[in-house]
């Protein structure tokens, strides 16, 4: 075990067979406090798979998950059902909670699963929206919000659970191009505040800046990994390189 | 007309009858929901032994008729020990009718959310019983809610049928009053009446409640 107090989440040797086939073939990370870790790679390489799995929706066949060094059972359901408080999950296509408010979306788990008072979940819940830029759509449903405002409502639900980690799978990638850049706004902000994340995206350029390590990720298994210099300068010779400079060709990043 | 025979015959005993029904109707209807509640989430989330016990119990209340069903508590039961009451029995048979009928508005509101609502709420520590309590089943009862409302007003017009199991109310009032004045025509249609006013009433109350329940993105005015 990993004695390093910085590190917050460890995986080892990670599998996962969906359908008959092994979606997820042996993966390891190590992720430290304050650290942002970008995911990328080909679709149907396995990230979603890696990102559900690190959090048990998807329970892993094989592997083992460490948080703050000790190592989580997730077949003990108080023990999982207290270690996803700790770890925030951002979906593609943002899974707000259709029946509630901006503010209850945020308040809800504070209130059912933290069992925080109504008041004082609410006073939290505006604030983390505050925080996202929201504080004047409180009172809006999901579907009265734009995907990039429903995105970053959920981004204040999971900060408002004080999580020790976030998992964001692709959180840009269901965007209408021209509301991509206030979700990155403030991704690339809590990266800034020492936020621990693994982010799974193709907007590598945005948050190049703020990663020391890539991870690029092709049937199954993190086949590249360091830092972005290293894996992207011009004259590297690796697959990341290759698949960026694709993206490249394809969308214009904002 | 005959004022005397409406006045002093049928509307007291169609009043005494319409208590009886009301008795009848709001135990039922409410036993009948959280009945149609429990047995759609069991339908949908539980698990596979569960799932087979709440298909087969809908699949046999929905798949035979309530007139049969009502004789069986009520003439049948008593076979191994069982008494009811006419009017326990009623109840009884009108909850378990009803019930199944329910869970299949419930389970197909269910399985109209989204996968991904029961994911952010695990993601978040909820529980599987808190995830569907709290997220799951609010969002299934609004999508549902038009065919549980309309579950409730047949309710309302079979609970009709309570009379043949000897439990008097509206229709066996006026089958009563009918037959000692011998006239079928009147007694009938004003129980009649007596059935649309509490229809109409439950439809108000409904669009009342639905109305209240709105929210943006659910029900007919996307
Ligand atoms: N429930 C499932 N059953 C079978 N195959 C699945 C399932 N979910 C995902 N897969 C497969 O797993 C592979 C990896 O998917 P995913 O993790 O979504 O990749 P990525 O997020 O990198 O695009 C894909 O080939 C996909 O078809
Ligand atoms: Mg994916």
């Amino acid at each position: 075990m990993n004695n390093n107090v910085a590190t917050v989440l460890q995986i080892t040797d990670i599998h996962k067979v969906l359908g008959g086939k092994e979606i997820l073939r042996g993966v390891s990370m190590t992720v430290d406090k304050g650290e942002l870790k970008i995911l990328i790679g080909p679709s149907g390489g396995g990230k979603s798979t890696l990102l559900q799995c690190i959090n048990f929706l998807l329970p892993p066949d094989q592997g083992r998950i460490f948080l703050d060094g000790s190592e989580v059972h997730f077949h003990k359901k108080a023990e999982l059902y207290r270690y996803r408080q700790q770890v925030g999950m951002i979906f593609q296509d943002f899974n707000l909670f259709d029946h509630l408010n901006a503010l209850d979306n945020v308040s809800i788990a504070l209130r059912k699963v933290k069992k925080i008072h109504k008041a004082e979940a609410g006073d939290r819940a505006y604030h983390e929206l505050e925080r996202v830029g929201l504080s004047d759509k409180t009172d809006l449903y999901p579907a009265e919000l734009s995907g990039g405002q429903k995105q970053r409502v959920s981004i204040a639900r999971a900060l408002a659970m004080d999580p020790k980690v976030i998992l964001l799978d692709e959180p840009t990638s269901a965007l209408d191009p021209e509301l991509i850049g206030e979700v990155l706004r403030v991704i690339v902000d809590l990266a800034r505040s020492g936020m621990t994340m693994i982010m799974a995206t193709h907007q590598i350029g945005y948050v190049k800046s703020l990663t020391n390590e890539i991870l690029f990720m092709e049937n199954g298994r993190i086949i590249e990994h360091g830092p972005p210099e290293k894996l992207l300068s011009a004259d590297a010779d690796t697959r990341c390189r290759g698949f960026c400079e694709m993206l490249k060709d394809l969308v214009r990043e904002p | 007309m005959d004022w005397d025979f409406y006045g002093q015959h049928l509307i007291p005993a169609l009043n005494d009858g319409l208590w009886i029904s009301i008795l009848l109707i709001l135990p039922s209807a409410t036993g009948g929901l959280a009945l149609g509640i429990l047995t759609g989430t069991i339908r949908t989330f539980g698990p596979p032994w569960l799932k087979r016990i709440g298909n087969f119990y809908a699949g046999i209340f929905r798949g035979t008729p309530l007139v049969v069903q009502l004789f069986i508590l009520y003439f049948g039961l008593p076979n191994i020990g069982i008494y009811l009451s006419p009017y326990a029995a009623a109840v009884t048979g009108f909850i378990l009718c009803s019930g199944a009928y329910q869970s299949e508005y419930i389970r197909g509101g269910l399985s109209a959310i989204k996968r991904g609502q029961l994911m952010a709420a695990k993601s978040l520590g909820f529980s599987s019983t808190g995830s569907i309590f709290w997220i799951v089943l609010p969002q299934a009862m609004r999508r549902a809610l038009p065919g549980c409302g309309n579950e409730i007003i047949y309710l309302i017009k079979y609970s009709s049928l309570a009379y043949i199991i000897t439990c008097i109310e509206i229709t066996g009032q006026a089958r009563d009053v009918a037959t000692t004045y011998f006239r079928f025509t009147e007694s009938f249609f004003v129980a009649g009446l007596y059935y649309l006013a509490l229809v109409s009433i439950a439809g108000i109350a409904l669009g009342k409640l639905e109305k209240k329940l709105y929210i943006p993105g659910f029900g007919k005015q996307h």
